[in-house]
C-alpha cells in the first residue's frame, strides 16, 4: 500500500514523501489524535541548530499520538482496537526481537542504539503508521483528546520511576520548578503517587500556576520563601530559564537530595557547582520514556481525578485535513499555555 | 452495508511496455491494483470489497491476491468486467444483490484500479456524503484552463476556470438510486456515457462534489507510470520515442 507520509523539509514547510509498506507485517495503526511537543514546535520553527536541522529533516513530526488498528496480520490487536504508539524504537536482531530485552542494563530510552519517531525518524504525521506491536499499548476508557498525551504523561512516568529508584528515602517534601504542561503532569503523577508529600510548584507565570489547584503550594520565582527546603527537585524549565531555576533548586534542595534535570537548553548552562558538591547532590538527567512508562501512564490514567486534571490543560484544535490546517495547528500551539491537540484526518 | 468496487475490466495495453492491462503493472514492486486494493482495506467502513476484471484476466487476479495473502473470502469478491464501465459497475450491483440482497442505501465506492494515491480521507468523506446526499464525485479544481472545441480545430468556448474541476475517482452512489435513475435513461443515452456521474447528472440529480487530491493520479500513460515510479521510488521504464 502506498503511504502518504507528511514531512518538514524546512522550518514552516511541509511535503509528502510516498512509502509502499507492507500491510502483513506490522501493526497498521490510523492515527487519530495528535498533540504538539515543543521539540516539534522547535524543528517547525527551524530553533535547533542549522547542522541539527540539515541533518533530520526532511522528517514527519509529531511523537505524541493515539490511534485505531485498522488491520493486524502478527495477531496481536483487533481492528477498531484504540491505541497509543511508542516513539522509541529500540535496536533489534535480525528477527526482529529487541536487543537485550531481557535484563536490560540501560533504559530503551537512552540506547543509543535505539531510534526516536519524530527525531531522527519519520514522526507519527502519516495517513498510517506501520508499527511493531511491542510498541503498541491499547486502551479503554480515555478519550482520544487526553491520550493523544499518554507519550507526554509516560515521560512523567518516567520521571516518577527514577526518581523512585535514585532518591533518598526521605521524600516529605518535592519541588517542581517550571509553569509549563511537563511540570503540571509531573506534580499530577506526583500527587497520585506519593500522596503524602508536600510538592511546590515554582514558576513565572501567576496566570499559569493558578492552574496547579491540586498541589501544596505554588511560588512565583521571585517569591521563594526563603527558608523553603524540599528533600528533592525536578527541573521542568529548559531554555534560558533553566539557569535560574537549576541555581534555586541548588539553593533549596537539603543535603543528598536528588535533583532531576527534565527541561531542554540549546544552550551551555552555568551552575553553581560549589553549592553542589558542598551538598553531595545526585544529579539526573531524565528524558523520553520507554514501554513500562507508557503502561503505568494509562494505568493512572484509568482513574477519573487524574485524567480530568489533564484535561483541563489540553486544549482541542481545529481537525487537521491538509497542509493549511497544519500550519494552522502549529500556530495555534504558539498562543495555548499547555497542550495543544487536534484530530487527525488528512 | 457498504461495497467498494475496484473497477479494473479494462484489457488496454496501451502502454506498450508490457503485453498485460496496466492495472496490473508493477508500482515499485507491486502490482498496481494490489496498491489500490489494499487502501481500500484500510477504510473500516467498507464492509466488502469488489474488484471487476475482464474475463480473460480473472485467473490472474485471483493469484494475485493469493500472492499478497488477500484471499480474504468474505471480504474481497471478484466478478466479471463488462464492456465497459457502467456494464462493470452494474455487473457488481448485481452480484451485491444476488449475494447480499436488495437494500436502497447500501452504497457503492466504484474506483479506478489505476489510481493507487488515493487516500483513506478521500474514501471516508465519499462515504459520508454518499450517505447524506446519494450520490458524489471526487475532483480537484482544475489548474489549467480549460478550452472546448466541437471540432477539434477551433475554439468555441473558454468557461470560467473557477468552475471548472477535473474529475477523479471514487464515484460513490446509493445503490437503489444510482439503479432507478439507469434505468430512466434511454440506450441513446446511455451510449454517451462517459462515467457513472453523468447518470445522475442527465437525470437532474445532485452529485456533491469531495475534495480529491492532485496526488490521486491515474495512471493511463507511460509518461503517468513513470511519474507514479517516481513517486515511491520506483524503477522508471525507458521510453520508446512514440510513447513520449
Amino acid at each position: 500500500m502506498i503511504n502518504y507520509i507528511y514531512q518538514l523539509t524546512s522550518p514552516q514547510f511541509f511535503s509528502v514523501k510516498f512509502e509502499d509498506i507492507e500491510i502483513n507485517k506490522k501493526v497498521i495503526v490510523r492515527p487519530r489524535y495528535m498533540s504538539i511537543c515543543h521539540a516539534d514546535q522547535r524543528y517547525y520553527q527551524g530553533n535547533r541548530d542549522i547542522n541539527v536541522m540539515r541533518e533530520k529533516l526532511p522528517m514527519a513530526l509529531i511523537h505524541e499520538c493515539c490511534g485505531e488498528v485498522i488491520m493486524d496480520k502478527t495477531g496481536h490487536f483487533q481492528p477498531g482496537q484504540q491505541v497509543v504508539m511508542i516513539p522509541n524504537q529500540p535496536a533489534r536482531d535480525e528477527n526482529g526481537v529487541i536487543l537485550d530485552d531481557e535484563k536490560p542494563l540501560i533504559y530503551e530510552n537512552y540506547r543509543r542504539d535505539s531510534k526516536f519517531l519524530s527525531s531522527g525518524a519519520d514522526g507519527f504525521m502519516r495517513e498510517f503508521v506501520d508499527i511493531e506491536p511491542d510498541r503498541v499499548i491499547p486502551f479503554e476508557n480515555i478519550p482520544l483528546q487526553t491520550a493523544a498525551i499518554t507519550e507526554f504523561v509516560s515521560v512523567a512516568c518516567h520521571a516518577y520511576s527514577r526518581l523512585n529508584k535514585l532518591a533518598h528515602k526521605k521524600r516529605d517534601a518535592i519541588g517542581i520548578w517550571g509553569d509549563g504542561a511537563l511540570s503540571y503532569v509531573i506534580a499530577n503523577v506526583l500527587r497520585t503517587k506519593m500522596p503524602k508529600a508536600k510538592i511546590y510548584v515554582i514558576g513565572k507565570n501567576q496566570r499559569k500556576l493558578s492552574r496547579f489547584s491540586f498541589v501544596t503550594r505554588a511560588f512565583l520565582t521571585y517569591n521563594i520563601p526563603k527558608d523553603l527546603q524540599i528533600d528533592h527537585a525536578i527541573e521542568c524549565v529548559g531554555g534560558e530559564g533553566a539557569l535560574d531555576a537549576i541555581n534555586d533548586m541548588i539553593e533549596h534542595t537539603s543535603p543528598q537530595g536528588t535533583l532531576m534535570l527534565m527541561g531542554v537548553s540549546e544552550n551551555k548552562v552555568a551552575i553553581n557547582t560549589r553549592l553542589l558538591l558542598e551538598k553531595g547532590f545526585t544529579m539526573v538527567g531524565c528524558s523520553r520514556s520507554g514501554r513500562a512508562d507508557f503502561e503505568a501512564a494509562i494505568a493512572l490514567m484509568q482513574a477519573q481525578r487524574f485524567r480530568r486534571r489533564l484535561s483541563s490543560i489540553i486544549y482541542e484544535d481545529a481537525p487537521v485535513k491538509n497542509f493549511d490546517d497544519m500550519h494552522r495547528a502549529f500556530a495555534a500551539d504558539l498562543n495555548t499555555p499547555f497542550k495543544t491537540v487536534f484530530e487527525w484526518k488528512v | 452495508m457498504v461495497f467498494g468496487a475496484i473497477l479494473a475490466g479494462g484489457s488496454g495495453t496501451r502502454m506498450h511496455i508490457s503485453n498485460m492491462p496496466k492495472q496490473f503493472l508493477p508500482l515499485d514492486n507491486k502490482p498496481i491494483i494490489i496498491h489500490t486494493l489494499e487502501k481500500m482495506l484500510m477504510c473500516s467502513k467498507i464492509d466488502v470489497i469488489y474488484i471487476g476484471v475482464n474475463p480473460a484476466w480473472l485467473g490472474y487476479m485471483s493469484d494475485l491476491l493469493e500472492r499478497y495473502d488477500l484471499d480474504i473470502d468474505d471480504k474481497i469478491i471478484l466478478v466479471q468486467g463488462g464492456k465497459n464501465r457502467n456494464d462493470t459497475i452494474f455487473n457488481i450491483i448485481n452480484d451485491i444483490e444476488k449475494n447480499f440482497g436488495e437494500d436502497e442505501d447500501n452504497i457503492i465506492v466504484t474506483h479506478d484500479a489505476v489510481r493507487p494515491f488515493v487516500t483513506l480521507r478521500i474514501l471516508n468523506e465519499n462515504i459520508e456524503n454518499a450517505i447524506t446526499y446519494g450520490a458524489c464525485d471526487t475532483v480537484i479544481p482544475a489548474v489549467d484552463t480549460i478550452v472546448m472545441s466541437k471540432d477539434a480545430e477551433q475554439i468555441d468556448n473558454i468557461p470560467d476556470r473557477a468552475m471548472m474541476y477535473q474529475g477523479q475517482t471514487p464515484q460513490t452512489f446509493k445503490i437503489g438510486l444510482l439503479k432507478s435513475l439507469y434505468k430512466q435513461l434511454k440506450p441513446s443515452e446511455k451510449n454517451i456515457l462517459t462515467d457513472a456521474c453523468k447518470i445522475c447528472v442527465m437525470k437532474g440529480a445532485p452529485v456533491k462534489l469531495v475534495r480529491g487530491n492532485s496526488s490521486n493520479i491515474k495512471i493511463t500513460t507511460i509518461s503517468d507510470y513513470n511519474i507514479a515510479q517516481v513517486i515511491v521510488g520506483g524503477k522508471i521504464v525507458e521510453l520508446e520515442e512514440n510513447d513520449k
